[in-house]
């Protein structure tokens, strides 16, 4: 995975380190002329001095490639813009932007940000979910009614591979809704066995979305 | 008209005694007190100290109800932000945003947010004087010109 990350403060600088750690390419982009020097000792090429608020730099950043941009400044309306930019102009799968203020959250949401966060461990929980298989990817809120759409990948270890649908033990307001089977989608009965290297695409309640995950999970059964 | 402002900048400012001083309800937010001295001794609007992207501060300055909205802070993501948050969320008619990069001004103003760029206003400006031109409009001028984009 590429990963983008604004923003070289405390947070920006654990997550990359942490992710570079975990084996992704990650590029830290910091405005700092001196922040950067001195990253540079320990990050190398994978430090870009620039504002990711600018096109030019994101550009620049190879932002078209990019998996996920997560924009970690210390400002709420930075990492706004940063997570639009990114959106509108690089077709970002995925943009994560920490917020400062937590009553932006809603906001943020409204103005099309898929993920908000506001420390870094949320930000790290939240990237490690997009990157290992068998987890719950939460493709999107909707606004309403408080549901989420995620899409589980079934690792070969998954519990529920080689399982019926009907046969799965779902929390309540849970629903798959597509399986999407080499590049194939496919509308699940009661009866539809679950492979390895599905892709479950389901609707949750937000309140019981860990729960759902729980079921799909690989570690809580061996 | 009522006119809410978020920046008491000189431009803030001045665009506050105007209207004001033309008849229409202004609602100014700064949260720096100091700069309210711009407004001077005569202004008849009301000010309101805060941070002008929380929406606590914003309804206060009666952006429910207000007609028009215009981010005049020094930041242009803080502006940019703002005027997003009154567009969206609080659907006010006409918003207005001062954006200093010419670039991030067109990509909102392609997105519905009016934005004025400056930079671009005054650098286009200057090089009609330079050739002794006739000066050109303003629409004009606020667009990025190709040797701008790459």
């Amino acid at each position: 995975m590429y990963i983008i990350i604004v923003g070289a403060g405390n947070v920006g600088y654990y997550l990359a380190k942490t992710l570079l750690n975990a084996g992704h390419e990650v590029l830290l982009i910091e405005r700092d002329k001196r922040r950067c020097e001195l990253l540079r000792d320990e990050f190398g090429e994978s430090v870009m001095r620039g504002r990711g608020d600018e096109i030019r730099t994101m550009r620049e950043a190879g932002a078209d490639r990019a998996d996920i941009v997560v924009a970690c400044t210390g400002d709420d309306e930075d990492n706004l813009i940063i997570s639009q930019i990114a959106k509108w102009y690089f077709n970002v799968p995925r943009t994560v932007a920490r917020i400062n203020d937590p009553r932006n959250e809603s906001i943020f949401q409204q103005l099309g940000i898929d993920a908000t966060v506001s420390s870094t461990n949320i930000i790290y929980h939240l990237i490690e979910q997009e990157i290992e298989a068998g987890e719950v990817i939460p493709l999107a809120a909707l606004k309403r009614g408080n549901i989420e759409i995620v899409d589980i990948e079934l690792s070969t270890r998954s519990p529920v591979v080689g399982k019926r649908v009907q046969d799965l033990p779902l929390p309540p307001d849970a629903l798959i809704v597509c399986i999407i089977r080499q590049e194939n989608a496919m509308l699940p009965h009661g009866d539809t066995v679950l492979e390895a290297n599905d892709s479950v695409i389901a609707l949750v309640s937000a309140q019981n979305e860990r729960q759902l995950r729980k079921v799909f999970a690989e570690e809580q059964y061996e | 008209m009522r006119i809410v402002i978020l920046g008491c900048g000189r431009t803030g400012a001045a665009l506050a005694r105007i209207m004001a001083a033309e008849g229409h309800r202004v609602t100014l937010i700064e949260w720096n007190n100091d700069s309210l001295e711009r407004l001077g001794g005569k202004f008849t609007g009301a000010v309101i100290t805060g941070n002008g992207l929380d929406e606590d501060v914003l309804k206060k300055a009666g952006i429910e109800q207000a007609d028009m909205f215009v981010a005049l802070t020094e930041g242009d993501n803080r502006n940019l932000m703002a005027a997003q948050i009154a567009k969206d969320r609080f659907h006010v008619p006409k918003v207005i945003a001062k954006v200093n990069d010419p670039i991030r001004a067109e990509a909102y103003r392609e997105r519905g947010i009016y934005t004025i760029c400056y930079s671009l206003i005054g650098s286009a400006m200057i090089r009609d004087l330079a050739y002794d031109r006739p000066l050109g409009s303003v629409e004009e001028y606020n667009v990025v010109p190709p040797e701008l984009k790459d």
